[in-house]
């Protein structure tokens, strides 16, 4: 069984965000248990961001990876509690956000660092520290937008929450 | 969860003195409130997606109106669970006619212009603040966990109004008297959000919902000091509006109602 769980747990290091393809589930923290129950396979997950329709296309997606090898009954259920931090984020998550172009979350949401809203990051692409936030809202829930005063380009920030 | 003084849910719970009827029938309405709530409200903001002001503030206003859709349908679900009937989140949002609805009169509003959306939205930001802070410690445990996942969304939320106050109040002269206006027409509507009936007392002393007393007094205070901040006078308020509640529901819930549930009246069940 134990072999089971850890050949499953391999499987899905396939399923990633879709709208950050760089980033698996298991590196967002997003999965957080896989187990048997009552002879089905249960993934547990926990959704990011409440109205993400990543979430969606997440779960088809874990269904569809498991079935394509050989694992029929498969049951993927949502957990609320506790609710998703990006302190969950792994330490290659991170490293694979900011080789991608996004800025990964500053400091701990534990320690409320939301509220200290940086004043500035570091430019993703050409490393200055000259840069200004223009949206807290970015093209998915999860994204700040930035942009750098000196190589002029847009960049993504990956909120603290 | 724990509570104070080593007392247990079942303890807590078990001091109701209704029959589990009656404590059913209370948690669905109070569930289909929230639920209700977050979709009007939801459904409402949505209209800016592809007319907000400038690009990105028209992203921040869909994102809002997609965290707040989220939670609606966590809601529902939960309200239809605890129901009984079969239900889903689909069936609550899709299948109910208007009388049946139980959100604040706020929540269904028209849009209006930028600055009565963003008073609109602030002053609800500011309430859902409090409020999901407050819930989340509730004895059932789904609505705390909803509660701990909203409130995360409610602090950007209120951040992100709450700035919108200040740049229109303390802008140009037209920003100004536009944002003035609609705090002064919105005003009348918030007295509703602390109109504590049966059903909140109830909820209330079972630990499960949340003291609107309380909730009032930091809303006042919040609202004090962005209205200060943003150079407004609170608006004296003559009058009030009340009865989402009882289903009594302004002119504009109609259409609101027959936009959104127009798919799946016309085709039932219909799926993407």
């Amino acid at each position: 069984m134990n072999a089971t769980i850890k050949n499953v747990r391999d499987i899905l290091e396939q399923v990633v965000d879709p709208e950050i393809p760089v980033l698996t589930i298991a590196d967002l923290g997003i999965l957080q248990d896989v187990g048997w129950n009552e002879g089905r396979l249960q993934v547990v997950i926990t959704p990011t961001y409440s109205g993400c329709p990543a979430m969606h296309a997440i779960e088809h997606d874990i269904a569809a990876v498991l079935r394509e090898n050989g694992y029929e009954n498969v049951e993927v259920k949502t957990q609320l509690s506790p609710a998703w931090t990006t302190d969950w984020l792994s330490e290659s998550g991170r490293e694979k956000l900011l080789q991608y172009g996004i800025v990964p979350p500053l400091g701990s949401a534990d320690k409320q660092s939301l509220r200290i809203v940086a004043a500035s990051l570091e430019c993703p692409r050409c490393r200055s520290d000259n840069t200004e936030k223009i949206s807290e809202f970015g093209s998915t829930p999860c994204k700040a937008l930035y942009k750098c005063n000196d190589c002029l380009e847009p960049f993504d920030y990956f909120k603290c929450i | 969860m724990e509570l104070n003084d080593g007392e247990t849910l079942d303890a807590k719970v078990c001091d109701c003195p209704m029959t589990p009827d009656t404590s059913r029938q209370d948690l669905f309405q109070y569930v289909l409130r929230l639920g209700d709530n977050a979709l009007i409200n939801g459904q409402r903001l949505s209209e800016w997606c592809g007319h907000g002001p400038f690009l990105e503030e028209d992203v921040g206003v869909a994102n809002t109106a997609l965290d707040l859709i989220g939670r609606a349908r966590m809601l529902l679900t939960y309200a239809g669970e605890v129901e009984g009937a079969g239900r889903t989140e689909d069936d609550l949002a899709y299948f109910r006619h208007e009388r049946d609805f139980r959100n604040f009169l706020i929540m269904e509003l028209p849009v209006g212009d930028f600055a009565f959306t963003t008073a609109r939205q602030f002053f609800i930001d500011a309430y859902d603040y409090f409020y999901y802070q407050a819930l989340q410690y509730s004895v059932d445990s789904t609505l705390a966990a909803i509660a701990a996942k909203t409130l995360k969304e409610c602090e950007y939320h209120l951040r992100h109004t709450g700035e919108w106050m200040v740049r229109l109040g303390d802008g140009t002269a037209e920003s100004h008297e536009k944002i003035r206006k609609a705090v002064a027409d919105l005003m009348p509507f918030t007295f509703e959000l602390f109109d504590a009936d049966e059903i909140d007392r109830r909820m209330c002393e079972r630990h499960i919902g949340v003291d609107l007393d309380a909730i009032e007094k930091s809303w006042n205070e919040k609202v004090a000091d962005a209205l200060a901040e943003a150079t407004l006078e609170r608006p004296e308020v003559t009058f009030t509006r009340s009865g989402g509640r009882q289903g009594l529901h302004s002119e504009h819930m109609g259409y609101l109602l027959a936009e959104m549930q127009s798919v799946q009246r016309t085709w039932p069940g219909l799926q993407w």
